[in-house]
């Protein structure tokens, strides 16, 4: 289907929606879909929210952000997740944040039908304590201290991939990150793809998702632009260089979502 | 200051921190600094480092510096690509990686690090990235170098949010944290090199590098800071370090 009308469909007000790719396939044309049709009070879960959450931040599409690294890499600050945490612009933004291997767990947890994952981890920071997520507990065989996380369940995971065939079977390859956990873990799942072909020659590294799993397919070519698609095209490093000039103040981001995006949100908290 | 003309404060960390890894270890890399001295070590004495990215790329050979954790040199270099809950749990966790780096905004005389908030955490002055894959990187590698400028702004005698754990309030809590990890052997900076002291497990200069001296270490930290009693000087950069690390970061 289209992709306006899978965000339309599977994206609704409220939601508590990951969009997940680690560096690698980043569903930015699906995120600027949802910026364009205004969806507003989301939870959004993201291990890494990079360019892409600071721009849906930055929109006012949400309310709440679960994480793990909110941060531009090898180039510096998210600007649009500061002012949010900062000083609530567009609008004051709950977090919950985590380690990596913390949220990496917690999909695993929520793809295996379990309420929590159990790993080494997070004793002795501040982490804990901060949220209801992270718990201690004893290993009921060795007595040993371990730590539980709650596990994830988005209404609707969001994820690219290089292919689809036309029974909607879904195939990604390059680093495939925390996808296969998160689209599992998932009530709704919407994939966008380079591209719909007949058949899925078989990949080296592949992660083939039954289309039992997926529940809408858009095509978007170049749907992980600036980010990267193995095998199609690759990162543009430049465009994150430049976009940490352009989230810097709130004017010049404006500009951009209202050129970029075509859609301009109200300097007010909209929500 | 005749270190200036020649290299970097960079620099040095760089070269120090390359010095750090032996061929053969297994190195959990992040992006920055730490990727560019694991990049170092590969070029010049460590050619069999074992590079392993976040992203899940185990063995990368980039062969040139990736922008972030995940470009595609790293996956189109590597021995196997794996996913991420694969990497944190069947790779770090079970203790398979020998050295990991850290960076820091803030670190106390513990090693325990700040990478989370400056300020407090509700209401912060500067919200940071926050903790990625570092926590679990500072339990449970062999050892971790951390590397970071220091000033009284870095190191500081409380941190405002322990994002990963050193030595905690002090000896033996990271055993009593169960943290199976070594924890932090040397914290590498611009003026030098901070090891913790084994009876005290508090961080102590241990090797100054060329140009700094001892008044200005303890000037550039936030606690009374102890000086080993055989204090080393580091070896400067050789020629080859800093053009094979020139050539690296495109400053050649």
């Amino acid at each position: 289907m289209p992709l306006d009308e899978g965000v339309r469909t599977l994206v609704r007000d409220g939601d508590t929606v990951a969009l997940e790719g680690f560096t690698h396939l980043i569903p930015i044309a699906a995120g600027h879909e949802i910026i364009r049709q205004r969806i507003r009070g989301l939870t959004l879960v993201r291990m890494t929210p990079d360019i892409l959450y600071d721009q849906m931040i930055g929109a006012g599409c949400a309310r709440r952000l679960v994480f793990s690294w909110g941060g531009n890499p090898g180039v510096g600050s998210l600007h649009r997740f500061r002012d949010a945490i900062q000083n609530g612009w567009p609008a004051p933004l709950e977090i919950e944040e985590h380690s990596h291997a913390g949220m990496a767990n917690r999909y695993v947890a929520g793809a295996s039908g379990v309420p929590f994952a159990v790993l080494r981890g997070y004793t002795g920071t501040d982490l804990v304590g901060q949220t209801d997520a992270i718990k201690p507990i004893t290993c009921p065989f060795s007595g040993e201290e371990l730590t539980a996380v709650s596990a994830l369940t988005p209404d609707v995971t969001v994820i690219h991939a290089q292919r689809a065939d036309r029974a909607g079977n879904v195939q990604l390859w390059g680093i495939t990150g925390v996808q296969k956990e998160a689209v599992l873990a998932a009530r709704r799942t919407l994939v966008t793809v380079e591209e719909v072909v007949d058949t899925l020659d078989p990949v080296p590294g592949q992660v083939v998702l039954p289309a039992r799993v997926v529940t809408a397919v858009a095509a978007a070519p170049g749907g992980a632009r600036p980010s990267y698609a193995h095998g199609y095209y690759d990162r543009d490093n430049d465009a994150y260089r430049q976009w940490d000039a352009v989230a810097r103040d709130r004017a010049s981001f404006q500009r951009w979502l209202d050129e970029e995006i075509g859609a301009a949100v109200p300097s007010g908290g909209e929500r | 200051m005749i270190a200036a003309a020649e290299w970097t404060a960079d620099e040095i960390m760089t070269v120090t921190a390359a010095r750090a890894l032996g061929s053969g270890m297994a190195c959990f890399v992040g992006i920055g600094l730490p990727s560019t001295a694991a990049n170092l070590a590969r070029r010049t004495h460590a050619p069999d480092l074992w590079l392993v990215y976040e992203s899940g790329t185990l063995g990368a050979k980039p062969g040139h510096l990736p922008l972030s954790i995940g470009d595609g040199i790293l996956a189109e270099t590597a021995d196997t690509v794996v996913s991420v809950p694969e990497v944190f749990n069947y790779w770090l966790q079970p203790g398979r990686i020998d050295v990991g780096f850290l960076g820091a905004a803030q670190i106390d005389r513990y090693a325990n690090i700040n990478t989370t908030v400056i300020g407090d955490y509700a209401d912060p002055a500067v919200r940071l990235p926050g903790a990625g894959g570092a926590p679990e990187i500072a339990a449970s590698c062999k050892e971790v170098v951390v590397v970071l400028r220091q000033s009284r702004r870095t190191f500081v005698d409380a941190v405002d949010f322990v994002t990963s754990v050193g030595y905690g309030t002090g000896p033996g809590d990271r055993a009593r944290l169960g943290l199976r990890g070594g924890g932090p052997g040397r914290v590498i900076t611009d003026l030098g090199v901070l090891a913790p002291d084994p009876g005290t497990a508090q961080l102590t200069l241990v090797s100054l590098h060329p140009g700094s001296t001892v008044e200005q270490v303890r000037a550039a930290t936030g606690w009374d800071l102890a000086i080993a009693p055989d204090l080393a000087a580091t070896p400067p950069p050789e020629p080859g370090e800093l053009r094979v690390l020139r050539e690296l970061t495109g400053h050649g």
